[in-house]
């Protein structure tokens, strides 16, 4: 089936496109970009409507889909519906379900999910070590063969710089990054906030900046030592963010992605409205203004290669105790696309341009995917934002099994229109009725 | 049988007045769980209340019957002999029914959340819940999800609002006021919630406020908070009007945060010869329990600068004060 994207404004950075074109989808691939593209009988023509931005899909490399072990948190079909209501067509899930994704046969059991459900693309993530204990490599090549397209212990640092090394030795043999939760273990402890004022107020531990940013360090030190890959996951700090800008302009093979919540939130956050707020708790934490303030900085200059949501699922009863009881994360795939636009494009830190390279040009690149732009025969995974539609986040309506998100009731300027994954649309927002449009794909292929 | 039998009230003598003489004012607020949240007035307010409800204390018959027919429930999720012991007595002394639940006798051992443990007992209606947890935050929690009111007895390392309340109350009745008066403060700032509740009601107030400890138990980023820190014992309570001892816990030396007790108590224990840096009339407290020798002589705890002992008497009168203007305050007024 061949579907035209008529009129939209594209924006695809890999092709030097940032204005009106025709895009034409066949099948699961794309077949043309360009303007005024002749239409076949064949084709179902979709008029973009006024206001909407055409793009490359974009893809979430940091998700926790907590299936299998943890189905009363996500699921990965509930999971794939969130990420295709907030504009993804694809999304990266980290190894730490139970059992740990350390052998092919739980990333086959990952994709076979996802294959039934159909929808958007899901890349497993594999562990670095057996079982994450930090001790021993996993079957890094057997989990490549089954589908992992990166291996990571997150939720945990790489426990020691050896096993780091090893890892990015061996799985730099197939080009595949390892993605680093970069926090030394003794000066975390037990914190549960970011140290400074307001922990400090607060009389919860902290954790400070510096866990993060030594395990930076190491992570690139060892990277320039061995010509591995490195992806550090959810920056948080500016200590850390200097040192990813000085290895990359040493020429180190190093990247990184940062979360919405922590370009949009500070720590005062935890004082009030709501104080305590367990659905502002998680790893990393919430970071001081300063942080915020560089992170913004790196996402305009690029030193930071991606946006992440770390989207981290809880049941509502884990949330609802006291602070330090409650488990670090948050969920973030219907609302990533929203708040970056409204916080960095209207707010001016980015372009629209420079969105689809955070969202969706770089992840591809460093996942080794082969989406990231509309070229003809790449991916028919088409992303529609309308970055001036306003929304007003209502969790009730939420995907995700689960609700816990600070961002309840706020209201964003920057919609997602609509989700084309292969071809097929997955998901159109009701909440705009221009994006009727693009059609819900009724039959699956 | 008559009703002032089965009253647990006693009857109160002709020549005692019904009512206390205290102003007729009350906390516009459905719980206290910090002095964070309290305003130059109200903690003023709670002050010059304790004051009247500390003359009970000297009557034969120390009990008046303002909170008569409400109920108080003491839910100490955490160890407390001195601060549970007060708030029943002031209870006691208002005419509230008390309940004592402590965490090793309640639900919390077989695994029961804190919500559901509250619901439970808010089910039973009372109308004040007077808490004490191991977590940070734990009565802001409560707070928001209980009917009745919620008096924070202490959360983690936050706050102890009703410690500062009564420090305050001790300071003020000796020096009669706060402003402008040099407080030091030393021992493990890091995990004290008295000190959190104290820096914040004492900087409220206008006193100049010193830290003083170790580094490595030095809160991170405190000084936005309006104080001075400093790891000398010398500097600190050079010409301090009150010196307050923060109790070294033992089992913190384990954390690696200083050497030995030995050590500690010759680098920042409170000496005779240390406390003559301070004002002749300085005050020495302390919020118990004290580790003698360890961050204070016995000397000095003993001696007759120290009020100690003032400070758990006036615990009492400004719990009272507390629970009175939080729950005796309305129908107290539409009685009068």
């Amino acid at each position: 089936m061949k579907r035209l994207l008529r009129g939209g404004h594209l924006v695809d950075p890999l092709q030097g496109i940032d204005g009106v074109r025709d895009v034409l989808l066949d099948g699961d691939r794309v077949a043309a970009v360009g303007q005024d593209l002749p239409v076949g009988t064949d084709v179902e023509v979709i008029a973009v409507p006024a206001g909407c931005i055409v793009c490359p899909g974009f893809v979430d490399m940091h998700v926790h889909l907590r299936e299998p072990g943890q189905e009363h948190k996500e699921t990965i079909a509930t999971g794939m519906a969130a990420a295709a209501a907030g504009g993804f067509t694809g999304v990266a899930c980290m190894p730490n379900t139970q059992p740990v994704n350390d052998s092919a046969a739980v990333t086959r059991l990952i994709l076979e999910r996802a294959a039934l459900e159909g929808t958007v693309h899901v890349y497993p993530i594999g562990a670095v070590s057996k079982g994450m204990k930090g001790e021993s490599l996993s079957e890094i090549a057997d989990l490549r063969g089954a589908g992992c397209v990166a291996i990571s212990d997150d939720g945990k640092p790489v426990s020691t710089a050896l096993l780091m090394r090893r890892a990015l030795e061996y799985a730099g043999m197939f080009d595949m990054p390892v993605i680093d939760h970069c926090e030394e273990p003794t000066l975390k402890g037990e914190g549960v906030a970011h140290e400074g004022y307001i922990a400090s107020m607060l009389g919860l531990r902290g954790i400070p900046a510096t866990a993060e940013s030594i395990i930076v360090e190491r992570d690139i030190a060892l990277a320039e030592m061995t010509g591995g890959i490195v992806h550090i996951a959810h920056l948080s700090t500016r200590q850390a963010l200097r040192g990813v800008l000085a290895a990359k302009s040493r020429g180190i093979t190093v990247t990184c992605e940062v979360a919405p919540h922590h370009f949009v939130l500070t720590d005062e956050r935890l004082t009030g409205p709501v104080s305590y707020d367990t659905n502002l708790k998680m790893n990393p934490p919430l970071r001081e203004r300063a942080d915020v303030d560089a992170i913004l900085q790196g996402l305009r200059g690029g030193t930071i290669d991606a946006i992440a949501t770390d989207h981290a699922p809880h049941q509502a009863d884990e949330k609802h105790v006291e602070f330090d009881r409650a488990p670090f994360g948050i969920i973030g795939l219907e609302t990533a696309v929203s708040l970056t636009l409204d916080r960095l494009v209207h707010g001016g830190v980015i372009t629209l341009r420079r969105m689809v390279q955070l969202m969706s040009v770089n992840p591809c690149r460093i996942l080794n995917l082969p989406g990231g732009t509309l070229r003809p025969d790449r991916p028919a995974d088409v992303t529609v934002i309308a970055p001036s539609s306003t929304v007003t986040v209502d969790l009730s309506k939420s995907r995700s099994r689960s609700r816990n998100s600070p961002f309840d009731g706020w209201t964003l300027r920057g919609a997602v229109v609509a989700t084309i994954v292969g071809g097929r649309t997955v998901y159109v927002n009701d909440g705009i009725p221009a994006a009727a449009a693009f059609g819900l794909a009724v039959a699956r292929a | 049988m008559t009703p002032e039998t089965t009253d647990t009230t006693t009857p109160l003598p002709a020549a005692v007045p019904d009512e206390p003489p205290i102003p007729a004012n009350r906390l516009r607020r459905k719980d206290l769980v910090g002095i964070a949240e309290l305003s130059v007035e109200e903690i003023t307010l709670i002050l010059d209340t304790a004051v009247a409800m500390k003359e009970i204390a000297s009557r034969p018959i120390k009990k008046v019957p303002a909170l008569r027919g409400k109920t108080v429930v003491n839910l100490f999720f955490e160890a407390s002999t001195r601060t549970r012991t007060s708030f029943e007595i002031a209870e006691k002394r208002l005419s509230a029914d008390t309940l004592n639940i402590a965490a090793s006798t309640s639900s919390v051992v077989k695994g029961e959340t804190l919500a559901d443990t509250v619901h439970n007992i808010e089910a039973m209606s009372p109308d004040l819940l007077v808490v004490r947890h191991s977590s940070s935050g734990a009565c802001h929690f409560l707070s928001r999800i209980c009917r009745a009111g919620v008096i924070n007895a202490g959360d983690g390392m936050h706050e102890h609002p009703t410690q500062a309340l009564l420090d305050a109350f001790t300071i003020r009745e000796r020096k009669q006021r706060l402003a402008g008066l040099k407080v030091a403060i030393c021992g493990d700032l890091l995990h004290s919630r008295v000190l959190r509740s104290n820096v914040l009601l004492l900087t409220k107030m206008g006193a100049d406020v010193w830290l003083c400890g170790p580094p490595t138990l030095v809160p991170a980023g405190f000084e936005r908070s309006g104080v001075r820190i400093t790891s000398s014992v010398d500097e600190a309570i050079e010409g301090a009007d009150a010196v307050m001892m923060l109790r070294i816990q033992l089992e913190r030396m384990l954390g690696g945060y200083f050497p030995s007790l030995r050590e500690y108590f010759n680098v920042f224990g409170m000496t005779p010869e240390r406390v003559q840096r301070a004002r002749p009339d300085v005050l020495i407290m302390h919020p118990g329990p004290m580790n003698r020798g360890v961050e204070i002589a016995s000397e000095v705890a003993d001696g007759p600068y120290s009020v100690i002992l003032d400070q758990v008497a006036n615990g009492v009168a400004v719990r009272m004060a507390i629970l009175y203007l939080l729950a005796g305050g309305v129908e107290h007024e539409a009685v009068a």
